[in-house]
């Protein structure tokens, strides 16, 4: 007899159930109840940006080549994982060719970011050359902790492709599984709790968007919100975002890859510092 | 068995030995040539024997290819770059590059215990810097492979082809990761030649690239002697040729290849200025002085060889230098305790002693560290001469060794110049605590690096090379992949 698997959060490195006790049943296409997933409250959801806050200091103080080490280290375990993703997806509905392709193209998500994480400040930072003495440079920071609503139509790449950008570049996150598709985001915490991942870097919540995505659009703690087009109910997380400026990052046209991805989560630093001018300047060799 | 030693407040420093285990590494007895995934002998029959700098014995027989195996290897990465690694995606090959890279850190231990026995480093450098660098070098340029148009927006990058790489005998691993793994990520496929008294580390990396699965010919290692890099050199069928090693041999290289299409990167010599400054954290400057011309026993390109301090600070730093020194241990490689290692070669041995019998004919004051050396072995007591100008041939020819030239400056104009003045651009060290100086002095150094308050740091994604006759082409960073592709 099999022993079915509880669907749990994951909030500062924990796998709590919703401290609202709510439950939402997964429906297979025949009607049957796959799972019962926690339905999260908006206090879940400002318990996870007290755990993504907590973090950040740790993570976006990890040199960039351990965090790219960490990215691959999330890869190798998905990659070991790969069986119990595809019964997953399988069983909310993907086809086996469809759920292969997906699963392997997450695994290559965490192999392109995890190359780009100690790299990504050398393409888009700049020594400016200012016309008076001084050295100046403009380099990148994480923004801090961001908001992500993963796309609903997709149960693991979807979620994968928004959150690895954010990641790399050092931010720490709160993510909304897709609503209909959830199994996968919870199992994707688990993959990411044996990966040498921090607690609280990442934050998981399944549940309704529509009950908890204006929690975090609306939170003063929360530097960025990320999504794809949301239709009116992105409309009303814009004007949610505006009270401390956050910025909102949607991806209107599909699942994208590329430094871009990354950049978008960062703020950019400008430099300056004297140069003393004495001697030494001739026009010899 | 303990060693004693007197410290000039007349205490003992006494050192348990702290050997580092052996009985885990894995050698063979005769190493074969990696051609093609596959151990073949020399066509010559001829093998050499590879030593243990510190004890002068034979470790393992290392296999001398002379031409006609090294056009076997060329035809090897021509064809392996032709059918299959030229068709691979950038994501493929990077791929392959982080498997090598994390297979590396598995056997890191084994590798600095081997690295130590054949070069001479002490086992807490090739342990703590060597190995790690090494591995995360590959790893770095992994992620490089899919993402060249973001290096060279709108340029198209593509390989050169197939690459003939010689490397010198001081950081033996860490030349190999910057030479293949850059190479392989910017699609070319390798030749690669390790100097001859330090082929080992670089025979296990084949034996790690066979075990990654990397295609057959991809890297292919060719071990011998300056005839065996001639032939590399000399080949036809070679797009790029890369030199870590003397200024002389790589002018030697760059003659061979004038007029043809091979493209060439150097990265040689140097003699480069270490500069302290009257307003330097001086006990953070000696570490600094000592760290940049007696880390690895000076066989280091970029070595700090000329000292200037600033007059006023001149008598305190020196005098806080000979103190220093003689708390440096120099002993067995293998040996946690060790400071110093033995130098690489008799050969090696016999230069620096030529240079420092030189030094003091030409009327410098010889100062040396009053430390015990191992009776066995290539061994050399730290050494530093005061009192060097300018036209002191110490002051001007590298000498490799542990061995620094100190002179005096008074203003910033006149230490410019005075660093600047030599053909040699590789680096410089600048100690100072203002940071308008720094910069000033970065800005006018004619060096391809130049270290504030620091010395000897290196790291995958900062690039390293010189100028002037010190070499042409960086290594490391987004500035180390150019030298592997060609741009239309």
């Amino acid at each position: 007899m099999e022993i079915l698997k509880t669907y749990k959060i994951y909030i500062g490195g924990s796998f709590p159930r919703t401290e609202s006790g709510r439950y939402y049943p997964l429906k297979s296409s025949r009607g049957e109840t796959i799972a019962n997933l926690c339905l999260s409250s908006r206090k879940d959801v400002r318990n996870a940006v007290v755990a993504a806050r907590k973090a950040f200091g740790t993570w976006s103080e990890k040199t960039a080549f351990n965090r790219g080490q960490i990215l691959y280290r999330i890869a190798e375990i998905l990659e070991g994982r790969k069986g119990q993703f595809l019964e997953e997806l399988i069983k909310q509905g993907i086809g086996r060719k469809a759920a292969e392709k997906e699963v392997q193209a997450s695994i290559d998500c965490l192999v392109y970011y995890a190359g780009w994480a100690d790299k990504y400040v050398a393409v888009a930072s700049s020594v400016n050359p200012v016309s008076s003495n001084h050295f100046n440079f403009s380099t990148l920071e994480p923004m801090g902790v961001v908001g992500i609503i993963a796309p609903q139509e997709s149960s693991l790449l979807g979620l994968v492709s928004m959150l690895i950008p954010a990641l790399c570049g050092g931010n720490t996150a709160i993510v909304l599984a897709s609503e209909n598709l959830p199994l996968c985001a919870v199992t994707f915490a688990e993959v990411l709790h044996a990966s040498d991942v921090p607690g609280g870097v990442v934050n998981l919540l399944t549940g309704s968007i529509h009950e908890t995505a204006p929690v975090l659009a609306a939170h003063m703690d929360v530097n960025a919100l990320v999504s794809e087009n949301l239709g009116e109910l992105g409309k009303s997380l814009s004007v949610a975002c505006v009270d401390n400026l956050k910025r909102y990052i949607q991806y209107s046209s599909g699942i994208t890859q590329g430094l871009h991805e990354i950049i978008e989560l960062q703020e950019v630093k400008t430099t300056w510092h004297p140069i003393e001018k004495i001697g030494g300047a001739t026009s010899s060799y | 068995m303990a060693k004693k030693k007197e410290s000039p407040q007349g205490t003992e420093w006494n050192y348990s030995p702290s050997p580092e285990s052996t009985t885990h590494v894995k050698l063979e007895k005769r190493y074969a040539l990696f051609i093609n995934n596959e151990w073949v002998a020399p066509s010559s029959k001829a093998y050499f024997p590879t030593l243990n700098p510190a004890n002068e014995t034979v470790i393992s027989e290392i296999a001398w290819a002379n031409d006609k195996d090294v056009d076997k290897a060329v035809r090897a990465a021509r064809k392996a770059y032709q059918e299959v690694w030229s068709k691979l995606s950038g994501a493929e090959r990077g791929k392959y590059l982080f498997r090598i890279a994390r297979m590396m850190q598995e056997k890191s231990r084994e590798l600095a215990v081997i690295e130590s026995m054949d070069c001479g480093k002490p086992i807490r450098e090739s342990r703590d810097m060597d190995i790690p660098l090494a591995c995360n070098h590959f790893f770095y340029y992994a992620g490089w492979a899919d993402k060249l148009e973001y290096a060279f927006p709108t340029k198209n990058p593509k390989p050169l082809g197939v690459a003939g790489q010689i490397i010198p005998w001081n950081f033996p691993l860490l030349m190999a990761a910057w030479k293949i793994a850059p190479a392989l990520a910017a699609g070319n496929t390798v030749v690669l030649k390790p100097a001859e008294t330090t082929s080992l580390t670089a025979l296990k990396l084949a034996e790690i690239i066979k075990e990654s699965g990397l295609p057959p010919g991809v890297v292919n290692i060719v071990t011998g002697h300056g005839d065996t890099g001639a032939a590399i050199v000399n080949h036809p069928d070679i797009d790029k040729i890369a030199f870590t090693g003397s200024t002389n041999v790589g002018k030697i290289i760059q003659r061979s290849v004038a007029g043809t299409h091979k493209k060439t990167t150097l990265e040689l010599g140097g003699k480069s200025a270490n500069i302290i400054f009257d307003d330097a954290p001086i006990d953070q400057a000696v570490e600094g002085i000592v760290n940049g011309i007696f880390f690895n026993q000076g066989h280091v390109c970029c070595a700090g060889s000329r000292l200037f301090v600033q007059e006023n600070v001149a008598e305190e730093v020196i005098r806080k230098l000979k103190h220093r020194m003689e708390s440096l241990y120099v002993g067995d490689p293998l040996d946690k305790n060790t400071d110093i290692g033995a130098i690489n070669s008799k050969e090696q041995l016999d230069t620096i002693n030529r240079y420092i019998k030189i030094g003091i004919e030409e009327g410098a004051e010889i100062h040396q560290s009053q430390c015990a050396i191992p009776s066995q072995g290539f061994f050399c007591r730290p050494t530093l001469f005061i009192g060097v100008s300018q036209s002191h041939t110490i002051a001007q020819e590298e000498i490799f060794g542990p061995v620094l030239s100190i002179q005096t400056f008074r203003t910033v104009d006149e230490v410019i110049q005075k660093a600047n003045n030599t053909p040699y651009g590789l680096a410089a060290g600048v100690w100072t605590d203002k940071g308008s100086r720094i910069f000033n002095l970065t800005t006018q150094l004619k060096a391809g690096v130049v270290w504030a308050n620091t010395y000897n740091k290196f790291d995958p994604v900062s690039p390293f090379g010189g100028y002037k006759e010190s070499g042409f082409g960086r290594e490391g960073g987004l500035h180390g992949l150019g030298a592997y592709l060609k741009l239309s």
